[in-house]
């Protein structure tokens, strides 16, 4: 057994408090500057932020760690395709932050982060209360950019769902579904990149066509991308040839796929070249930015995202503020749950690391994100990442899709997998 | 097993300094480690410590050459997968040694279930 040890970081890094860390993960009497025990604050209670804070208490409990996340509730934006199209209820993807206090001692607040104050080190809320921190972790998630598409703003979201936020917007699209007729065309707007969830309005289409094929074969769904190619391509256009035959089309930017302008009340779409597509249900996902809270508080920069040291996700624009998942520059990781809760990891151990002024071990990053084509079919992309002089870059020759030419069992075992990857993503947040 | 007394002694000398600065809520905590952040990356499928709640198989309590040699066939193509083998070619041998080294002696010092 002695060949397998968890101890390396200990020899490799040679660290003079080694003994101290022990196996209580925190050196003993190493304090906050205060002289007080050192204050995490966690903005946001995504995948990014809830998984941060749960794993810097895991690696040292004498951490006082405090998540302000404004909702009760977590919905998850993984599986809100499957509320869409019927196969779930928003409750089955509904969590609480309870365990996060219960289990792990993580302080939840909920309130809204308004103000950071990166010289005073501290968060002011909504509620008028401040919190000062010794290390600040702002995982806001996105922001929309509104009127980029012309007349498409928040009210607009109300006729013509975004459903790119779980919550209200996923019923609202589930609910104009519901009352379209047999033989209605749905539209969805795909953003250019980068943008959440790269795979997620191509399995939005499926599981809307999966829905159609049972409840209403006669209907339609069109896609029009500001882009020339996507996530998972020949594996979804093999889906849709396989389970859903010229039910989706998909119109490229070439093709004409970019969306210029919204008319709520015409119900159309112009694109680039002033063509028009009108169609009953129209979905316009709109392109992003980093969260409001990353905005304000001039942690973006003017790319709308926020440049990090992609091996601590310290912020490069403020000094002892970290930013991770959706609002993040990470290099060539992409914007996804799984993505930012390995973020949030890794943004753990450097956190900890230098509260404890210790050596941050090598940082290691994964992507995994599954799609279902249909209830029993699923598709799968995976990559590994290393920290490298360009920044985190997937290695090579690893990852990567599902295989093409594979029977229906493959498939199906993908679509089962994707049900535990949910689980086990959640409870890698909370339990 | 030698680890796994010397972690006794430590914990019985610290634990009178111990719980002035640090609040028990979890009863050990993971050491900062290149193996911990390796590991850490299989916990979004496997769960966290690798305790699976659902379909994703559990990795906790496999002794570590159970899961050595299963990651090294699974990278090898020499074991069926759907995505572990695409996973585990990102991973050198040595690096595989320390993720097989962290789960596997999980089980014991851990979370007190004997293997």
């Amino acid at each position: 057994m002695s060949k397998y040890t968890r101890r390396d970081f200990v020899k490799a890094a040679g660290v003079a408090t080694a003994s101290a860390i022990g196996i209580l993960g925190w050196p003993i009497g190493v304090q906050a500057k205060t002289g007080n025990r050192s204050k995490v604050v966690v903005i946001g209670g995504g995948y990014g932020g809830a998984t941060c804070a749960k794993y810097i208490r895991k690696l040292a409990p004498g951490v006082d760690v405090t998540l302000v996340e404004q909702n009760k509730e977590f919905i998850t934006c993984p599986f809100s395709n499957t509320v869409i199209g019927g196969i779930k209820r928003i409750e089955e993807i509904t969590h609480k932050y309870d365990k996060l206090k219960q289990r792990h001692g993580v302080d939840v607040i909920h309130d809204l982060a308004t103000e950071i104050d990166a010289t005073k080190k501290t968060v002011k809320l909504k509620s008028g209360k401040t919190l000062g921190y010794d290390k600040l972790i702002v995982s806001p998630g996105i922001e929309f950019v509104w009127n980029k598409i012309a007349a498409y703003d928040e009210k607009a979201s109300e006729i013509f769902p975004h459903a790119w936020k779980a919550g209200p917007q996923t019923l609202l699209l589930r609910r104009q579904l519901e009352g379209m007729k047999d033989g209605g065309t749905v539209i969805i707007t795909a953003p250019a990149d980068p943008y959440r969830c790269p795979p997620g309005p191509y399995e939005r289409a499926c599981l809307i066509a999966n829905y159609f094929k049972q409840h209403k074969p006669k209907s339609k769904i069109i896609i029009l991308d500001a882009k020339d190619k996507f996530s998972k391509q020949p594996l979804f256009i093999n889906g849709w040839e396989t389970l859903y035959p010229k039910m989706i089309d998909w119109v490229s930017k070439s093709a004409g796929g970019t969306v210029v302008r919204v008319d709520t009340k015409a119900k159309l779409v112009e694109n680039d070249t002033g063509f028009t597509y009108e169609a009953d249900v129209i979905n316009v996902i709109p392109p992003h930015q980093a969260g409001a809270i990353a905005q304000k508080a001039g942690l973006a920069d003017k790319s709308g995202w926020c440049p990090v040291n992609q091996r601590t996700f310290e912020s490069t624009l403020h000094k002892d503020v970290h930013v991770i998942g959706d609002s993040a520059l990470a290099g060539e990781m992409p914007k996804s749950a799984y993505a930012a809760g390995s973020q949030g990891k890794v943004c753990a151990a450097a956190v900890v690391a230098e509260l404890g002024g210790l050596n941050m071990p090598e940082p290691s990053y994964v992507n995994t994100c599954y799609s279902f084509v249909g209830p029993e079919y699923g598709i799968s992309v995976a990559a590994v990442y290393r920290i490298t002089d360009k920044g985190i870059a997937a290695v090579k020759d690893a990852g990567g899709g599902s295989p093409k030419d594979v029977d229906d069992t493959f498939r199906n075992m993908e679509a089962v997998y994707a049900q535990g990857w949910y689980d086990s993503t959640v409870a890698d947040m909370f339990e | 097993m030698k680890s796994c007394n010397l972690n006794k002694r430590l914990r019985s000398c610290l634990i009178g300094t111990a719980c002035a600065v640090l609040l028990p809520v979890i009863a050990q905590a993971d050491e900062l480690s290149r193996a911990a952040m390796l590991s850490y990356t299989c916990a979004g499928c496997h769960g966290t410590n690798g305790i699976s709640p659902g379909s994703i198989p559990s990795i906790y309590c496999k002794t570590a050459d159970t899961i050595e040699k299963a990651l090294k066939e699974y990278r090898d193509g020499t074991r069926f997968s759907t995505v572990m083998g695409r996973h585990v070619k990102g991973y050198t041998d040595d690096e595989i040694q320390l993720i097989a080294g962290f789960f596997g002696t999980y089980c014991n010092e851990k979370i007190g279930i004997k293997k």
